[in-house]
């Protein structure tokens, strides 16, 4: 780039290759190789509750105790109670494989997308609601104009105060929380670190959390994905594919 | 320009510095035994890493204990397979002819009554068994520590997996060193103050409480000490990965 002493003019750096890209490389990257791990962890956790679909409060629970609820499918084991005279194929091998090889590409990328994102200021700039959209007149602004799907000019460049509260609470708040049940599952895990599970209420209410805050997730990741479609489907994804935001979009 | 080449530079110089440390990870890994013996293939990455995160985590942690109150009412035997005609005159005999041989690369190979495994100390655990389909419950398991009858029979110093078999044709698993040492896996005998009913693997269950049940073999008959897995079945450590199942299951 021009040296600090030289003046560049303005209109000189706002050139195709001067424009700052829409999404970083880093925050591209590491979205699709949250969504390849999350897409993994969704389908192969639904495929595991398939073995047993109760769940339990507590520590313990099992085909002989009284479950919390019970998702009315037939299993892929013969000795849960479902009512259905049939069981599914056994699918949890490979889906347990997959499960926690995809949780540690979620993990890792979390981790290099949580440093990079402090250190760079994404998390301040982009995501930390702006000056501007601190109030709840703000918020009701974007529901308004969500209802009335209304174009939204600037959201090509930059985050409303929603989305912002949103990514927050799926970056720091579901995420977190996932993997914390997730790993309070693990029998190794808890005999190192054994309050992980035990404030959680005990193992069954660690795998109960796990299923309820991936529901969760499942439905941000619906909703997100009709936001996209609402607002030009193509262009926001090829903004996050190539980081090129198209300026004509929304209009 | 410079900027270019300084970028690609900066690329090549983190991809280097990326593969150099993944060969040297991988070195460390093979030194230390932290690789499983089903760490090869699309989900090696993921096993070698959790076993290898969790032998540098938890080698000497204790599973979690319970209070006597929390001893489950109604613990749950899994589906078993029908008993042999062998199984059947041990049953009728009321156990007293079985055997459990050790062998393999010990200073001592020894058969042991259930009488003799009784006549080493015996302790007694309140743990939970946790299945991979997802129940659990947690009971009372008396037997002797696997890591008196090493003791007994004096295992060679380079000798890195107990491998344990059932009297059921096929079903057979392995263990590493940390877990065959491990002052909570017993040959167990007895639980709930009671023998070890037939249900739940008597009357000799190998139980392993920091990893899932599936690991707990029941009817055992034999143990073999190895240096390696590659001559043992498939060589991918034990039955459960032939079927698809993690070697490694303290997830």
């Amino acid at each position: 780039m021009a040296a600090s002493s030289s003046v560049t003019p303005i209109t000189v750096s706002r050139t195709e290759a001067g424009v700052p890209p829409r999404h970083s490389l880093l925050v591209r990257v590491t979205h699709w190789l949250t969504t390849i791990s999350f897409i993994a962890l969704l389908v192969t956790g639904a495929e595991l509750i398939v073995s047993h679909p109760r769940f339990y409060w507590g520590e313990t629970g099992n085909s002989g105790t009284t479950p919390l609820f019970s998702i009315h499918i037939p299993a892929s084991r013969g000795t849960v109670p479902t009512g259905y005279s049939y069981t599914m194929p056994d699918q949890n091998g490979w889906s347990r494989y997959l499960h926690f090889e995809a949780a540690w590409l979620l993990v890792i990328t979390a981790l290099v997308y949580g440093i990079a994102s402090f250190l760079n200021g994404h998390f301040r700039r982009n995501l930390w609601p702006a000056s501007g959209q601190r109030s709840w007149a703000a918020i009701r602004d974007v529901f308004a104009r969500y209802l009335r799907r209304a174009p939204d000019i600037a959201g090509a460049h930059t985050y409303n105060v929603v989305q912002r509260l949103s990514y927050f609470g799926v970056i720091f708040v579901l995420f977190p929380l996932v993997i914390w049940t997730g790993l309070a599952l693990s029998p190794a895990f808890n005999s190192a670190f054994p309050w992980f599970v035990d404030v959680l209420g005990g193992r069954q209410s660690a795998r109960t959390l796990h299923f309820f805050i991936s529901i969760a997730l499942l439905l941000f990741l619906i909703v997100h994905v009709v936001l996209v479609a609402w607002a030009g489907f193509w262009s926001r994804t090829r903004a996050m594919i190539t980081g090129r935001a198209n300026s004509q979009e929304g209009l | 320009m410079s900027l270019s080449r300084r970028k690609m530079i900066t690329t090549g110089l983190v991809a280097a510095a990326g593969v150099t440390g993944l060969a040297a990870a991988d070195r460390i890994a093979r030194r230390y035994g932290l690789i499983p013996p089903d760490g090869g293939g699309i989900y090696g990455p993921g096993e070698t890493l959790t076993y290898a995160a969790q032998r540098l985590l938890t080698r000497h942690s204790k599973a979690r204990e319970f209070p006597r109150s929390m001893i489950s009412e109604k613990p749950f035997g899994n589906e078993l397979a029908p008993a042999t005609e062998e199984f059947k005159k041990h049953q009728a005999a009321g156990f007293k002819d079985w055997t459990l041989s050790v062998g393999g690369m010990v200073a001592h190979p020894t058969t042991f009554s259930l009488a003799d495994l009784h006549s080493l100390p015996i302790r007694s655990q309140i743990t939970e068994v946790v299945c991979e389909e997802g129940w659990s419950y947690v009971a009372e398991w008396i037997g002797t520590p696997l890591s008196h009858v090493l003791d007994a029979v004096g295992p060679a110093p380079q000798a890195r997996f107990v491998v344990y078999n059932s009297i059921e044709k096929d079903w057979w698993e392995s263990i590493d060193m940390a877990d065959a040492a491990h002052p909570q896996t017993f040959l167990t005998m007895g639980m709930n103050n009671g023998d070890l009913p037939v249900r739940f693997g008597g009357p000799l269950r190998l139980r392993v409480p920091r990893q899932l049940g599936y690991k707990s073999v029941k009817f055992i008959t034999h143990l073999t000490v190895t240096d390696s897995m590659k001559k043992f079945g498939k060589g991918l450590g034990s039955a459960s990965p032939e079927a698809g199942y993690a070697w490694y299951a303290g997830i």
